[in-house]
C-alpha cells in the first residue's frame, strides 16, 4: 500500500498522539483500563468513555520528553468534563515538577460539557490558571489545533493562553462557536450553517494571518510533528522568559499594532486583503507552503 | 378485406387546432417571444381543457417558472389535465393538482413530493396512469402519451428561438420531438436571451414560444457526495465489489446508480484498484452524471468515456477541460442526453450497481416505503438484463455462462449488483420478507408492487459481510440461503441454513472478504483518493466550483 | 442505557501475555472496545453498554461470531456503544483484537 499522509482532521486523539511522537514513546496517564469515566454521564444514561474524552500522559518527540493530552472531538464534540479537565490540569501540575520541554495540548473540544456544566466551568478555569502557572515556570505549552471540533469555548481562551498555537486550515479557533453566536445574536449576526464564513472567521488561516496560530501547516499529523520538532528546538535553545512588565508591553505593543492593521476588516476576507493577499477567493485553496511564504514576505 | 370504415371528416383537424392555438398565443407574442408578464394569459390562450401536458423536469434541471406560471392560470380555463412528465419535484406540480386542474399524471419518479402525492391518490383526488420508467415514458411520448403542450427549460435562447440548453440538455429533445413533429405547442422558459447562441441544441423550428424566466431555472447538485460522509463500511463493500466483481469479471463498460456506496468505488479506483492492477482493464467506458468523485480516477487516467444523464453543478468547467473524456459540444460545453445515455446504460453496459432500501428473499429490490409513493426514474432500465442486446463482450458472455451452463443456445447475460449494508441506521434491516412495496400497492391501489429490480435480473448481491453470486445458483432454495448469507445480523440473515451457506462458499457462491483475500483492516478512510470535497478541487486542478453548501470556503 | 454480561467458552487463547488495548471511539453510530487479559480460563467475558434497548439477541450473534473467529479466551473485553450498526461492531472487535495482540507486554 502506498504510503499516505495521516489526516490529522481525521484521526482519533489517541492515533494523534502515536503519530506525532516517537514511535513507542508515549506512556499513557489514567488509562482506559482503570476506567475514569464520568459520573455525570452515567446519571443521564449518556454514553461513557473509558478516557472520558481525552488521553494524557508523557513521550518524547525528536527525543525532547514532552507531556501530551489530546482531546478527542469524536466524543461529546471533545467538551470538558469533571474527569476529563482533572485529567488536562493534573497533566500540565505535573509538568511543573517534571520539566518536560514543553506540553502539547491537541485541543479539539467546542468547551465545556453541558452535562457537567458547573465542574467543566470550573475545570476550564483552573485549566487556564494550570497553563499561565507551567509558562510561569518556564514550561512552553503549545496548543495544536486541526481537529473536527476545533478549540472554542474554555477551550478556546486556554488555546489562546499557549505559548504557541499552531493550527491546520481545518482548525478552527474561537470565543463563542458559531452555532453560540446564532443563538444568542441571530442569524442575521451569524449564519453558522454558511460554513464558508465560518472558516473564513474562524479558520487556520486567517488565524494566522491575525497572528493568533503562531504556525500554519498542512493536515498531516507529520507536518504537525515536523513544526512541533522545531518549536521544541527553538524553546530549547532559547527557554521561555517568565512573564515581566516587558514581556507585557512588548504584547501590548504586538497588539496595538494589530489593532491598527486590521481595525477596518469586519470579516476574514478583508483581513486577508489587508494582509496583502491580490486573489482573496484563492487564498482558500491556497497551498500551506505559498500562504506562509507570502505572510512571511509582507510581514 | 373489410369495407372501410367511415373516413374521419379530415386529416387535419389536429394540425389546424395547432395552428389556432399558435395563432392565439402570437397575439400575446412578439414574434416567438413572450413577456414574462403575459406567459400566465399566453398559457390559458394555448392550453385547452383535457391536455397532456410535459412541464420538463427531471430530478436536476426544472422548467420551475413555467410551472409557478401555470400555477397561476385560471382554474375554469385550464382544467382536466394530464400531465406526463419524467419528473414531479416541484411543490407547483403537486400544488396543480390540489386546485383541482389536473385530472391524471403520468410520470417516472416522484422524489420530494412522494408523500404529498400518496395523500392525494389515497384521497382518490387523481387518478394515477402509471409509474414508468424514464425509457418507458419517453417511449410513450411516441406512442400513446404525446404531449398536447411542452413547456421546456434552456439555458438561452436566440431571437429566432432557437434554444442552447447548456450542460444540462437531459429530456429536452425527447420532450420537443415528440410534441413539435405531433401537432404540440413548445414553449421554453429562457435564462437569457441573445444575439447569437454558444450552439443549437433545439431548432427555433420546433419551438413555439419562449419566454424569459425573472431567474435561472433551478438545478439541483444531486450527485454531489462529500466524501467526507463515507464510512469504512462503505469503503469495504466498494473493495469487494473492486475484488470480487469488476476485476473477476473484467468489467469496462458500466453505469453506476446515485450515492455513497457507489461514490466509495469511485474513490478506491486511483487507489485501491490500481494497487491491484486494475487500470485499463476495469471501469473504463461509463454512462454516468458526471459525479465529482469521479474526479480522482479521471485524473488517474482509468476513464476513457463518460456520457452523461445530465450534468452535475460545478463541473462545467472541469467537463469543458476534458473533452477526450466527455461528450462536449463545439462550443466546449457539456452535452447530455437522458434517453440516448439511458439506451447506451442498458444495452451498451455489462454491469449495474446500486444501492437500495430493502431486498426480499429472492432477490427483488425496492425502496418503495409506507406512505410514498416515489416511482423508478431509470434504475430498472439501467438494471434489467437487456434481451435485445446481440453483441457480445467477455464480461456479458462470461455472465451468460454461469447463468445457464447447459443450456444448448448460447446467451450473453447483464451483470446487475445490489450494493446495501445489511442494516441501517437505528438497525433498520436491509433484508426483509416482504417488501414495504406490496403494502404501498394496497394502499395506493395499484395493480403491481413497486419494484426497481426484480429478482431475476440482479445478479449479485453485495454487503458488508460479503458478495452473494446469484447467477451461480441452481435452485431457488440455493438462492435464498445465498442472500441470507450476506444479509448480516438481520432477521433474514440470522435465519440461514449455517451449513448450506458453507455450502455455498465452498462454491464460491457466498463469498467473504477473506474468502477473496481483502483485507478488512484496511477498510479505512485512507483508501479514499480524495477525503473530502477541497481534495476533489484540488484533484481536479481547481477546475471543479462545488456549490456553496458543500464548500467550507 | 442497557448493560449485560455474556460469557462465551472460548476454547482458543493467545499464546502471550499482553497490555490492556483500546480500540474506536464513542461517537454517534460507533463504539469504543477495551481488551483486557483477565483471569486465565477457557471463557471470555464480554460487558456491553449500549443506549439501544432491544437488541440483546442481535449483540448475542455478532459476539458469538466473533468468539468464534478469535482467539478470546481468557480476554475481558468491555464495550461502550453509541448505536453502531452490527457491521460497524463486528469491524471494531476485529481491529481491537489486531491492536491487541500487535503489542506484547
Amino acid at each position: 500500500m502506498s504510503v499516505k499522509k495521516t489526516s490529522f482532521f481525521e484521526a482519533s486523539a489517541r492515533t494523534r498522539i502515536a503519530r506525532l511522537v516517537d514511535p513507542g514513546s508515549f506512556s499513557e496517564f489514567c488509562p482506559p483500563q482503570l476506567r475514569h469515566t464520568s459520573p455525570h454521564l452515567a446519571r443521564l444514561h449518556a454514553p461513557v468513555a473509558f478516557d472520558d474524552g481525552v488521553a494524557v500522559g508523557c513521550a518524547r518527540l525528536a527525543g525532547h520528553p514532552v507531556l501530551i493530552a489530546a482531546q478527542e472531538g469524536r466524543f461529546n464534540g471533545g467538551a470538558v468534563g469533571e474527569v476529563h479537565g482533572a485529567k488536562l490540569a493534573g497533566l500540565l501540575d505535573k509538568a511543573v515538577s517534571e520539566r518536560p520541554a514543553a506540553v502539547l495540548l491537541l485541543v479539539d473540544s467546542g468547551g465545556v460539557r453541558l452535562h457537567e456544566a458547573n465542574a467543566g466551568l470550573i475545570a476550564i478555569s483552573e485549566l487556564m490558571r494550570a497553563v499561565l502557572r507551567t509558562q510561569a515556570a518556564g514550561i512552553p505549552v503549545f496548543a495544536l489545533i486541526g481537529g473536527s471540533c476545533g478549540a472554542f469555548g474554555g477551550m478556546g481562551i486556554v488555546a489562546r493562553l499557549c505559548a504557541e498555537v499552531v493550527m491546520s486550515e481545518q482548525g478552527r479557533m474561537g470565543l463563542s462557536g458559531p452555532e453560540v453566536i446564532e443563538t444568542v445574536m441571530g442569524v442575521e449576526e451569524f449564519d453558522s450553517r454558511d460554513r464558508a464564513l465560518v472558516w473564513r472567521v474562524t479558520g487556520g488561516k486567517v488565524r494566522r494571518a491575525l497572528g493568533e496560530a503562531t504556525r500554519l501547516v498542512e493536515d498531516d499529523v507529520a507536518a504537525f510533528r515536523a513544526v512541533t520538532a522545531d518549536l521544541l528546538a527553538e524553546y530549547g535553545a532559547r527557554p521561555l522568559k517568565p512573564s515581566s512588565l516587558d514581556t507585557l508591553f512588548d504584547a501590548h505593543a504586538r497588539l496595538t499594532a494589530r489593532t491598527r492593521r486590521f481595525s477596518a476588516a469586519r470579516d476574514g476576507r478583508e483581513i486577508f486583503a489587508a494582509s496583502g493577499f491580490s486573489d482573496i477567493d484563492g487564498v482558500p485553496l491556497m497551498a500551506v507552503d505559498a500562504f506562509n511564504r507570502h505572510l512571511m514576505e509582507t510581514a | 378485406m373489410n369495407a372501410p370504415s367511415t373516413p374521419p371528416a379530415s386529416w387535419d383537424g389536429q394540425k389546424r387546432n395547432q395552428q389556432a392555438r399558435i395563432e392565439r398565443g402570437a397575439a400575446l407574442a412578439k414574434g416567438r417571444e413572450v413577456a414574462g408578464a403575459d406567459i400566465v394569459r399566453l398559457l390559458e390562450a394555448v392550453i385547452e381543457p383535457g391536455d397532456r401536458v410535459c412541464i420538463e423536469g427531471n430530478n436536476q434541471k426544472q422548467a420551475d417558472f413555467l410551472a409557478r406560471s401555470l400555477v397561476r392560470t385560471d382554474p375554469a380555463l385550464v382544467r382536466d389535465l394530464h400531465l406526463v412528465q419524467s419528473v414531479l419535484a416541484l411543490p407547483e406540480h403537486v400544488d396543480l393538482i390540489e386546485q383541482g386542474q389536473v385530472r391524471r399524471i403520468d410520470f417516472s419518479f416522484s422524489g420530494p413530493q412522494a408523500g404529498r402525492l400518496a395523500n392525494l391518490v389515497e384521497q382518490g383526488r387523481i387518478e394515477i396512469g402509471a409509474i414508468h420508467t424514464y425509457l418507458e415514458l419517453f417511449g410513450r411520448y411516441f406512442i400513446d402519451l404525446t404531449p398536447k403542450v411542452a413547456l421546456i427549460a434552456a439555458q438561452a435562447a436566440d431571437r429566432e428561438g432557437n434554444l442552447y440548453t447548456g450542460p444540462n440538455t437531459e429530456d429536452t429533445p425527447a420532450i420537443v420531438e415528440a410534441t413539435a413533429f405531433r401537432n404540440g405547442i413548445v414553449i421554453a422558459q429562457v435564462n437569457e436571451v441573445v444575439d447569437r447562441l454558444p450552439r443549437v441544441d433545439i431548432p427555433a423550428d420546433w419551438v413555439d414560444f419562449f419566454v424569459k424566466a425573472p431567474t435561472p431555472h433551478y438545478i439541483e447538485p444531486l450527485f454531489t457526495r462529500d466524501p467526507a460522509q463515507i464510512t469504512e463500511i462503505q469503503i469495504l463493500m466498494a473493495m469487494i465489489a473492486i475484488k470480487g466483481l469488476y476485476a473477476e469479471y473484467g468489467i469496462t463498460r458500466l453505469n453506476h446508480g446515485i450515492g455513497f456506496d457507489t461514490a466509495a468505488i469511485e474513490l478506491l479506483l486511483p487507489t485501491y484498484a490500481a494497487e491491484l492492477g486494475l487500470k485499463g482493464k476495469i471501469c473504463t467506458n461509463w454512462a454516468l452524471n458526471p459525479h465529482p468523485t469521479l474526479i480522482p480516477a479521471i485524473e488517474a487516467g482509468f476513464v476513457h468515456s463518460v456520457h452523461c444523464f445530465g450534468s452535475e453543478v460545478g463541473m462545467e468547467r472541469y467537463i469543458a477541460a476534458r473533452p477526450d473524456v466527455f461528450f462536449v459540444g463545439r462550443d466546449g460545453s457539456l452535452r447530455s442526453n437522458r434517453a440516448f445515455s439511458q439506451a447506451a446504460g442498458h444495452y451498451a453496459c455489462d454491469l449495474f450497481i446500486g444501492s437500495t432500501l430493502q431486498i426480499d428473499l429472492e432477490g427483488n429490490s425496492s425502496t418503495a416505503t409506507k406512505g410514498r409513493i416515489a416511482g423508478f426514474g431509470g434504475a430498472p432500465n439501467m438494471g434489467s438484463d437487456a434481451r435485445g442486446r446481440r453483441h457480445p463482450s467477455p464480461a456479458w458472455l462470461r455472465a451468460g455462462r454461469e447463468a445457464s451452463p447447459n443450456a444448448a443456445m448460447p446467451r450473453g447475460r447483464k451483470l446487475v449488483a445490489q450494493i446495501v449494508e445489511s442494516s441501517r441506521e437505528h438497525m433498520q434491516p436491509a433484508f426483509v420478507e416482504r417488501l414495504d412495496a406490496w403494502e404501498l400497492a394496497e394502499t395506493a391501489g395499484m395493480e403491481l408492487p413497486p419494484v426497481m429490480i426484480y429478482a431475476e435480473d440482479v445478479t449479485h448481491v453485495i454487503t458488508e459481510e460479503g458478495s452473494a453470486h446469484l447467477l451461480r445458483c441452481t435452485t431457488p432454495e440455493e438462492r435464498e440461503q445465498a442472500i441470507r448469507g450476506v444479509a448480516g445480523y438481520t432477521q433474514v440473515g440470522l435465519g440461514r441454513d449455517r451449513r448450506m451457506v458453507e455450502n455455498l462458499r465452498d462454491r464460491g457462491i457466498v463469498r467473504y472478504p477473506q474468502d477473496l483475500g481483502i483485507d478488512k483492516r484496511l477498510a479505512t478512510r485512507d483508501l479514499l483518493a480524495a477525503r473530502n470535497i477541497k481534495d476533489l478541487v484540488h484533484a481536479s486542478g481547481g477546475l471543479y466550483n462545488p456549490p456553496v453548501h458543500f464548500r467550507n470556503w | 442505557m442497557e448493560q449485560f454480561v455474556m460469557t462465551f467458552p472460548a476454547a482458543c487463547r493467545l499464546a502471550e501475555a499482553h497490555p490492556p488495548r483500546l480500540c474506536g471511539v464513542v461517537s454517534s453510530g460507533n463504539l469504543e472496545v477495551l481488551v483486557e487479559s483477565g483471569d486465565p480460563g477457557d471463557a471470555c467475558r464480554i460487558e456491553v453498554s449500549t443506549p439501544a434497548t432491544g437488541f440483546r439477541d442481535i449483540w448475542a450473534a455478532v459476539l458469538r461470531d466473533f468468539v468464534e473467529r478469535q482467539p478470546v479466551g481468557g480476554l475481558r473485553i468491555t464495550i461502550n456503544d453509541a448505536g453502531a450498526t452490527p457491521a460497524v461492531v463486528s469491524l471494531r472487535l476485529d481491529q481491537a483484537m489486531d491492536t491487541f495482540r500487535s503489542e506484547k507486554s
